[in-house]
């Protein structure tokens, strides 16, 4: 139980810090949205940081470096220590000068303000919605799922037992998913709780904390419980590295444990052996989506000035190292003899951490590496759950509503509404827990990096017109809706495509396909259609001096 | 310095392309494979080069801009 109580505790933790922040509100929706812009460059660092990291960051890391090699980290880590940095300075800078300038709260603010088209919000809302749902749908599900697995066992006296009996919740938490047949899984089936705490209702208890700290902190309480959060799956990813490098490596000090467990490496998992170059770089555009993600744009704004974001560009990349090799290298070591993973395990690479913990037989590290990976997953959920309920407000219900039809403090009371109901909506959803949504996720970063060019264009090129930005974000959907399908709706997790370069084929990743076809369209059409007015262009590139 | 430091950014995608490293076996102090240390490297670079932009590149008229 020990394990449970880590968790109650530091879901207890994130409550009193929404609370203190909620204590700290001015009272206005300014503050509610946007923590009235003063967000300092250490905050606006760990928010940042918590946000781009995942689930995927800890446990997804592991698996991948288990059954792909170290390649993993260049592919995914490293590329994205050099492109989220150059997002947050060749973007981020920017937009915040101008939603600090105009007040705007959400991308299409500026969209549409730049493009002097109403219309073009209505265009991009349920793309940005829908991109971002199955985004949630992930961080609420793995939350579940692996408390769920951490939870199964404790330790009693040193001997193993299940934490909860059968018969503990109701059956329809604990008895898994229904069969064809018409009858559950049963409580010890592949989806059964299996004694430990039911995912449905370890995803419930994940939705709730989330809902309350963000209703009550707004974006100040996110930001605070996004920098505790960082803090923590970082002190804790390092912790648990250096413990289980001692429990796998068996050296006389953690020096001899590496060094047992470096030669313990098969050789295939050091190199990148079938892994494709052209994918590899390809791969690298993937991390552009952060340019895009309207969670992103939103905490930007946060910033009380242009100065704040240095620390972010410089930090970002060192941060994602110190997350991302620890675990990169679990996963090689587990793939050697020193660690010995079981089949069932191997056939399941995102459980490889979590077995390796459970190895140790400590429920304590059990709770800690809990703990750690609920940290990354909520310091994404609270950030996305907030940037909706705030797009519902200010660019559908405010926007049409009328400005003047609500006060202020009715706008905060909305937006709390509607993170209520995007909470409770993705819980639902998460219920069904459907299939291939982890490989819909790189698909939905896919999408918002074929976005990239529009906002690249919208800040730096003056030609851009509001028919460009239309045929961009519809070329990029179109291109990404047929990709998708060719992929067999996810269901092949390799899907590549073939570019034949003087003879020789190449294998790309989908999203340089829709970048380049988002782009073109963006260009060819904004060049032959009429430019935004001289009042628009004069607002968003002022004469210099 | 500009155009240093964005051909800086231009060398770190060429470098994250190690082909050289590819099918290495090489472990630096028995512990790290070259492949994975290289990379690292590219973290610590990036920082480096980033910090060089946020020197040399930082938009002149937002420096102080913000709220007081």
């Amino acid at each position: 139980m020990t394990q449970l109580w880590l968790i109650f505790g530091y879901l207890g933790l994130l409550l009193v810090l929404g609370f203190l922040a909620s204590r700290l509100s001015r009272g206005t929706s300014s503050d509610y949205l946007l923590a009235s812009h003063s967000i300092g460059p250490v905050l606006l660092l760990l928010s940042l940081f918590g946000t781009t990291m995942t689930a995927f960051a800890l446990v997804g890391s592991t698996g991948e470096a288990f059954t792909r090699g170290v390649g993993v980290y260049g592919m995914l880590a490293s590329s994205s220590g050099i492109v989220h940095s150059l997002c947050f300075f060749v973007l981020g800078v920017k937009l915040w000068q101008f939603g600090h300038t105009y007040g705007y709260r959400t991308q299409i603010q500026f969209f549409r303000a730049r493009l002097d088209s109403d219309k073009l919000g209505l265009v991009m809302f349920p793309v940005l919605v829908g991109l971002v749902i199955p985004y949630l749908l992930i961080g609420v599900i793995s939350a579940g799922l692996f408390i769920n697995v951490v939870t199964q066992t404790s330790h009693v006296d040193g001997a193993r037992q299940q934490t909860f009996e059968e018969g503990t919740f109701p059956a329809f938490f604990e008895q898994g998913e229904l069969k064809e047949t018409g009858e559950r899984d049963g409580f010890a089936g592949q989806t059964g709780s299996r004694g430990g705490l039911p995912r449905d209702l370890a995803s419930l208890l994940v939705c709730g904390v989330v809902l309350i700290y963000v209703f009550f902190g707004g974006m100040r309480g996110t930001a605070w419980a996004n920098a505790f959060q960082t803090s923590l799956f970082m002190i804790l990813g390092v912790v648990m590295f250096v413990l289980l490098a001692n429990k796998f490596g068996g050296g006389e000090g953690l020096i001899e444990s590496l060094q047992n467990l470096g030669s313990s490496i098969p050789d295939a998992k050091k190199t990148r052996d079938g892994m494709s170059q052209s994918k590899f770089l390809t791969y690298m555009l993937i991390p552009l989506s952060v340019g895009m993600f309207p969670h992103l744009f939103q905490h930007w704004l946060t910033a009380k000035s242009a100065s704040s974001f240095k620390l972010s560009v410089v930090l970002h990349p060192i941060f994602i190292m110190i997350v991302w090799a620890p675990c990169v290298l679990l996963g090689v070591w587990a793939a050697g003899a020193l660690v010995n993973v079981p089949p069932p395990v191997a056939a399941a690479p995102n459980r490889v951490l979590a077995f390796m913990v459970n190895q140790t037989e400590s429920d304590l590290l059990s709770g800690m590496l809990t703990a750690g990976v609920l940290a990354a997953i909520m310091s994404s959920l609270d950030s996305q759950f907030l940037c909706l309920g705030t797009m519902f407000t200010t660019d559908i219900l405010v926007h049409y509503g009328g400005k003047d039809r609500f006060s202020d403090r009715q706008v905060m009371w909305i937006a709390r509404g509607f993170i209520v109901a995007i909470v409770a909506i993705t819980y639902f959803f998460s219920l069904y827990n459907p299939p291939g949504v982890f490989t819909l996720g790189v698909w939905c970063f896919s999408g918002f990096s074929s976005l990239f060019p529009l906002a690249l264009a919208a800040l730096y090129w003056r030609g851009l017109t509001k028919y460009g930005a239309y045929a961009s974000v519809l070329t990029a959907i179109g291109m990404w809706f047929y990709l998708f399908h060719q992929s067999g709706y996810a269901a092949d997790e390799n899907y590549g495509i073939p570019v034949a370069i003087f003879g020789t084929v190449y294998e790309v990743m989908p999203v340089l396909p829709m970048i380049l076809a988002s782009s073109l369209a963006l260009v060819v059409v904004s060049l032959v259609t009429p430019k935004p007015s001289p009042a628009t262009l004069a607002k968003f590139f002022p004469a210099k001096g | 310095m500009r155009a240093t430091v964005w051909f800086l950014v231009a060398l770190l995608i060429v470098l994250h392309q190690d082909v050289w490293f590819w099918n290495s076996t090489t472990m630096v102090f028995g512990i790290l494979p070259i492949g994975l240390l290289w990379h690292m490297g590219i973290s610590v670079a990036a920082g480096v080069v980033w910090w060089l932009a946020t020197k040399h590149c930082w938009p002149a008229e937002l420096e102080g801009e913000g709220r007081s």
